[in-house]
């Protein structure tokens, strides 16, 4: 049992100051300007709701919230039964596992930025990799620049080469925490590799997928830089995710109510559908 | 057993082609990359890299980019440590809500809270500075930090705090001698990951900075923008930002995989 001690407060001050700083004094900034309209100058009218009323009805708001959604689900989609596959085959012991989780986790540390430019300069038509090998050895027209469906599926596969690692290093670390014990109770009652992954494995992984879930969704969500520096949002719009159309519209257009609007909307999504998804995955834990 | 060993490796050769790309590209002259597809550099040059090494601009960028970073880290983990111990060792009013609080601000997309940002380091007059950035980084490095060693500290027997009383330890030295070796390893994954996402986090390293503390990131998307896509000098830039990445995991190696498994849900 822990002890209840009131002075644990203390401890806690410098984490509840610093964080506070960084996070209350912007989100009064962005709650203040969400409800004034500006001209420049300095000059704010009270808006009351109406910035919220108009985004809500706004159809540029709604195809960029849908195509951040799609993005998300594909993401997921994909990443995660994969990383599983991934962690599932890794060896479990020797020479090769360090190998393995160095050269894996190599992709999540290269600035985000760098890993657009990375990716563009991989797919240009004529002189990147994927691009020449698409364009001359395949046969397959591939041009993100000017095909929509190129742009998705380049992305998609750039985000699977970023953040799959993640989910692999997870499941990872609950694979190797099981005791050898239950591996050979499973053997000896002749159970299949199906009825062991399904009743040991996937049991023993849950903590670290629920975090692995989580964290891609939140990440995936929020995604900017990367598909920012591949696409700029084109071909079009049809790249046009929501954070992307975020900073259009704050930056680019300095529109700071409807920014301001957007942004609380957005981050409103972000935790309710966190607290959704966290709340089904714990929801058996109880029981 | 071998059959299976297949899937990793496909991985890793699909993990590494970009990478190999981008290093490939660096070591070519601006002549041959703009001639054709080549897959190997026909001839090598260093000239890329020359540039960025003998350019105060490149490589102030990288050292801008560490000075802050580790700031960030040391600044994390030194508020981080106590606050863990609280929630691993005490009950206190609010400590719950407090706790769920904190992971809440690493959903905050930081598109969000740019504007905001850069309104409030220059209102208190650290716009530009190597500390704007490392503390504006505290937003999600802190969080983390906190949630990835209270799962360590965990791990820790109660005993160890309570023999060590008995010994007449005060709570100062109790914590730096016996209980920070005690969990050493959770100290590397937390300096590990707030490292990690203050390195490669870019949108708000870019809106708080101007010329002195300017991240090497966004030197490159100045110089990408403005010499007109010059690709072997990005590509060199690029390449050696993952060289300190490269260093620091092969540190922790042992200990990432843990690093999140022992974090509380």
């Amino acid at each position: 049992m822990k002890k209840p001690h009131q002075k644990a407060w203390l401890f806690v001050l410098p984490v509840l100051l610093l964080v506070a700083f960084n996070a209350l004094i912007p989100m009064m900034t962005v709650v203040n300007y969400s409800v004034q309209e500006t001209f420049g100058n300095n000059l704010f009218f009270w808006e009351g709701l109406g910035w919220f009323e108009k985004l809500l009805h706004s159809e540029r708001f709604h195809a960029a919230l849908g195509r951040q959604f799609l993005f998300t689900a594909i993401i997921l989609a994909i990443e995660v039964p994969l990383g599983i596959i991934i962690a599932l085959a890794m060896p479990r012991s020797g020479f090769w596992v360090p190998v393995c989780l160095v050269t894996m986790a190599l992709p999540m540390l290269i600035p985000w930025n760098v890993v657009g430019a990375m990716w563009n300069i991989f797919t240009l038509p004529e002189i990147g990799l994927l691009g020449y090998l698409m364009n001359h050895t395949f046969g397959i027209p591939y041009d993100m620049t000017q095909n929509p469906f190129a742009a998705w599926a380049t992305i998609i596969v750039m985000d699977v080469w970023h953040w799959t690692s993640l989910v692999v290093l997870l499941s990872y670390a609950g694979l190797v925490s099981i005791p050898d014990a239950y591996y050979q109770a499973a053997k000896i009652d002749g159970a299949s590799n199906w009825a062991v992954f399904r009743y040991i494995q996937l049991p023993k992984m849950k903590q670290v997928l629920t975090i692995a879930i989580l964290l891609r969704f939140m990440d995936s969500f929020n995604i900017y830089t990367e598909v920012f520096v591949l696409t700029g949002g084109g071909p079009g719009n049809s790249t046009t995710l929501l954070s992307i159309d975020l900073v259009k519209i704050a930056l680019g257009q300095f529109d700071l109510g409807p920014a301001a609007a957007m942004s609380l909307i957005y981050f409103a999504i972000t935790l309710f559908v966190s607290w959704l998804f966290y709340t089904l995955m714990t929801k058996n834990d109880t029981n | 057993m071998r059959k299976r060993s297949i899937i990793p490796l496909i991985y890793i050769l699909f993990l590494m082609l970009p990478i190999y790309w981008l290093v490939a590209m660096s070591f070519k002259t601006t002549g041959e990359i703009l001639s054709g597809f080549s897959l190997f550099p026909q001839t090598w040059t260093f000239d890329n890299y020359r540039v960025i090494f003998t350019d105060p601009t490149w490589y102030w960028g990288y050292i801008n980019s560490i000075i802050y970073v580790s700031l960030n880290t040391v600044i994390s983990l030194t508020v981080a440590l106590p606050a863990a111990y609280a929630f691993s060792r005490y009950r206190f009013l609010g400590d719950k809500q407090l706790f769920f609080w904190l992971l809440t601000n690493r959903m905050a997309p930081a598109a969000v809270f740019a504007l905001p940002f850069f309104q409030l380091y220059s209102a208190v007059g650290l716009f530009d500075t190597h500390l704007a950035v490392a503390l504006a980084h505290c937003l999600f490095n802190i969080p983390l930090a906190v949630w990835i060693l209270e799962g360590f500290m965990g791990g820790v027997p109660k005993e160890l705090d309570e023999t060590a009383y008995v010994d007449g330890y005060s709570f100062p030295r109790f914590f730096t001698t016996i209980f920070l070796p005690s969990i050493k390893a959770g100290v590397g994954v937390a300096a590990f990951f707030c490292f990690m996402f203050s390195w490669v986090e870019l949108l708000l390293a870019k809106t708080l900075t101007a010329v002195y503390a300017k991240p090497i990131a966004a030197t490159m998307t100045k110089t990408a923008s403005s010499a007109g896509y010059e690709l072997g000098l990005l590509a060199a830039a690029g390449t050696l930002t993952i060289i300190p990445g490269a260093i620091v995991i092969y540190f922790v190696r042992n200990h990432i995989a843990k690093g999140f498994a022992l974090g509380r849900v």
